[in-house]
């Protein structure tokens, strides 16, 4: 590698860009606090005792680490690649999500903010952040969008349970991008006394890299655990996309791993040619919306168009900026996986291991079931099994025309 | 001289400010903003504010949010606002239009080939509420060469150094947002706008306009004891929502209004 070429692992640049893509793309209220975060977040990244604080709650509270698990019975049904899957699902509430909000309520805590305001789709970042406010103490308001509060009640319950306020959001399309929008209404009515936790990689800088220095827990251990589990890194790694937290959690310390594969894997809906999905990376184009260039779901006069997944936590029309980075750049493959494949990943990984995995996750096992195949039985795949599908339950039964 | 420096120097010579009403293009239908901008004209206003209907505006309060919504549903585009300007200038050549909106719309149409369309149909300047300068390194000098003048926001959270590198970007105005929050939102402190408006005018000869949160004549008369220009949006937008299918009775309502701002900001003088 020549000494001018700048190396994906250094990014973003001081002003928070991937390439073309990220930076600062939000009103004047908002540069000075944002400014202040990215102060605060270099200041404390550096700073051993924040860090050793870190640490201890990734121990004691979330139940780090969580372990690799070899699907034995999987590979050899499917006889190609042996399968490892991370096991974010067995984190404290259930899901890889909970790595950034303990890391953010300790910063909010360190700048003095009182109270915590997060958006979420499926609720998963909603009771991560809840989650964390009820243990520091702080006041927590979470946006949700009014179709998201109707489809996941069992999270709105549980969030409320833990002492947040959830606002039903009635604007735009009702779902995830809007309570991102109403979040954002909100920190800058409340600029001075809120920290807002934001769920994913994306947003204005520098929360791309922040929430992804918070997540690269899971590849930084996966990393390890792997080599000391098959003697040498894995052939490829595949995790599911929505914003792309847990992708680039696992991704990001395999970026100069030039021999590892890599694959995201989007919402593909009904399928890609329907137009009913949520696969900007596969079929969307750079735009401009929450604060960041990214690939984003839109139409030809530069709105933004509604999308479907069968998976709440992906339901959103864009993507984390350094995911539209390793794109172009070729780092990366993203491929897309329809809701029916999703479904059958689901039950397949549920029968022949005993996991249940999450809807989104689903997505990266269906992604695995094709690769797999392909590869020889002395190839290693490793797989990011970012959540538990009991959030789920109502989705899948009512797919199968049962109620319970 | 552009249009925008002509109307501030014509009013800085009669001792008076700018009184800037904001409608949301295509609400609550296209045909509705014609005739609403030329009734806003007679009614008092020097610089016509159009909003371009965007499906995500983060910085807004929901009585424009819904007018965005109302829009979209008759699917107005940038391509149409523009459409709008060029018809205004076929009857109205001096009052100056500001397009105030997001910039994705802006990105997918292209920076050079929206400010070519724009500077042909009479546009004067752009507002683009999430570009800041630090982001605006190629969009800026593509707006100044057709002549459309950009124009940023000023924020209570703004420091000075922040004020300086804006207001180095900036030509036509400057906008001071009154409070922190969004558009039509009600915690507004007049002194605290004051203090923040004199700090301004230390960096720049540009005219300072203030806008967000006003929503009554006596407000607007007070913001003009200091500042150039006072910005009214919401107050009238919500005329609009009052009167779905009455859009005489809505242009009635937001002309009195205006009328009645601009006569409180004008007495004395």
């Amino acid at each position: 590698m020549q000494n001018n070429e700048i190396r994906l692992t250094d990014l973003p640049d001081e002003h928070g860009h991937f390439g073309p893509y990220g930076g600062i793309f939000v009103a004047e209220t908002l540069m000075e606090p944002l400014d202040e975060l990215r102060i605060a977040y270099e200041r404390y990244l550096q700073d051993p005792e924040f860090l050793a604080e870190l640490d201890a709650d990734l121990q004691h509270y979330v139940g780090r680490p969580s372990p690799i698990y070899h699907a034995e019975r999987l590979s050899r049904e499917l006889g190609g690649a042996q399968i490892y899957l991370k096991r974010e699902d067995l984190n404290h509430t259930g899901a890889h999500k909970i790595n950034n909000t303990v890391g953010q309520a300790l910063l909010a805590k360190r700048m003095g903010k009182t109270r915590i305001i997060a958006e979420t789709g499926a609720g998963q970042h909603g009771v991560a952040s809840a989650t964390v406010a009820a243990r520091l103490g702080l006041e927590c308001v979470v946006y949700m969008g009014e179709v998201d509060v109707a489809r996941q009640e069992a999270n709105v319950y549980r969030m409320r349970l833990l002492g947040a306020e959830v606002r039903s959001v009635s604007s735009g399309s009702k779902t995830l991008k809007d309570a991102l929008n109403e979040a954002m209404r909100d920190w800058v009515t409340n600029v001075d006394n809120t920290f807002y936790i934001i769920g994913t990689v994306a947003g204005p800088h520098p929360y791309p890299a922040m929430v992804r220095d918070f997540q690269a827990v899971i590849g930084r251990e996966a990393r390890a655990q792997i080599q000391t589990m098959t003697g040498r890194l894995p052939d490829a790694l595949v995790a599911c996309v929505g914003g792309g937290s847990n992708a680039i959690g696992l991704f990001y310390p395999f970026l100069d791993d030039s021999d590892v594969t890599i694959y995201g894997v989007e919402a593909a809906g009904d399928g890609i040619e329907t137009g009913h999905h949520a696969a900007p990376l596969c079929a969307g184009k750079p735009g401009v919306l929450h604060g960041n260039r990214t690939y984003l779901m839109e139409d030809s006069d530069g709105q933004i168009i509604e999308t479907h997944s069968i998976s709440a936590g992906l339901d959103y029309p864009g993507v984390g900026p350094e995911h539209a980075w390793l794109k172009d750049s070729g780092r990366a493959n993203y491929v897309a996986i329809t809701d029916d494949e999703a479904l059958a990943a689901f039950h397949r990984l549920t029968r022949t291991e005993g996991i249940i995995p999450a809807l989104e996750s689903s997505h990266a096992i269906a992604q695995a079931l094709k690769l797999a195949p392909t590869m020889r039985p002395d190839q290693t795949l490793l797989v990011n099994l970012s959540g538990r599908g009991d959030k789920d339950m109502h989705t899948v039964a009512a797919r199968e025309g049962l109620k319970i | 001289m552009s249009r925008i420096a002509g109307v501030f120097a014509a009013l800085r010579d009669q001792g008076r400010q700018a009184l800037i009403p904001f409608v949301t293009a295509g609400d609550p239908e296209p045909s509705a903003t014609l005739p609403l901008m030329h009734a806003m004209v007679a009614a008092g206003a020097d610089i016509i504010e159009l909003g371009v209907p965007f499906s995500d505006p983060m910085a807004d309060g929901p009585v424009i949010q819904r007018a965005s919504e109302r829009a979209l549903q008759h699917h107005v585009s940038l391509r149409d606002v523009i459409g709008l300007v060029r018809r205004f200038r076929e009857i109205n050549d001096r009052t100056p239009v500001v397009l105030m909106g997001y910039l994705n719309p802006l990105e997918i149409m292209g920076y050079e080939a929206f400010a070519e369309a724009a500077a042909a149909a009479g546009v004067d300047g752009v507002l683009t509420v999430d570009i800041p300068p630090e982001e605006g390194e190629r969009f800026v000098p593509v707006m100044k060469a057709q002549g459309i003048d950009p124009i940023f926001l000023l924020a209570p959270t703004s420091n000075r150094a922040r004020i300086e590198r804006i207001t180095a970007a900036a030509s036509g105005f400057v906008y001071y947002v009154s409070l922190k929050g969004v558009t039509g939102a009600a915690n507004l402190s007049l002194d605290s706008v004051r203090d923040k408006v004199a700090e301004i005018r230390a960096c720049t000869d540009l005219p300072v306009g203030v806008g967000f949160g006003i929503k009554d004549a006596q407000t607007a008369a007070a913001m003009a004891g200091f500042a150039d220009a006072v910005v009214v949006g919401s107050a009238l937008v919500s005329r609009i929502e009052a009167n779905p299918r009455d859009m005489a009775t809505a242009t009635g309502e937001i002309t009195a209004m205006l009328a009645e701002m601009r006569a409180a900001m004008d007495r004395g003088k």
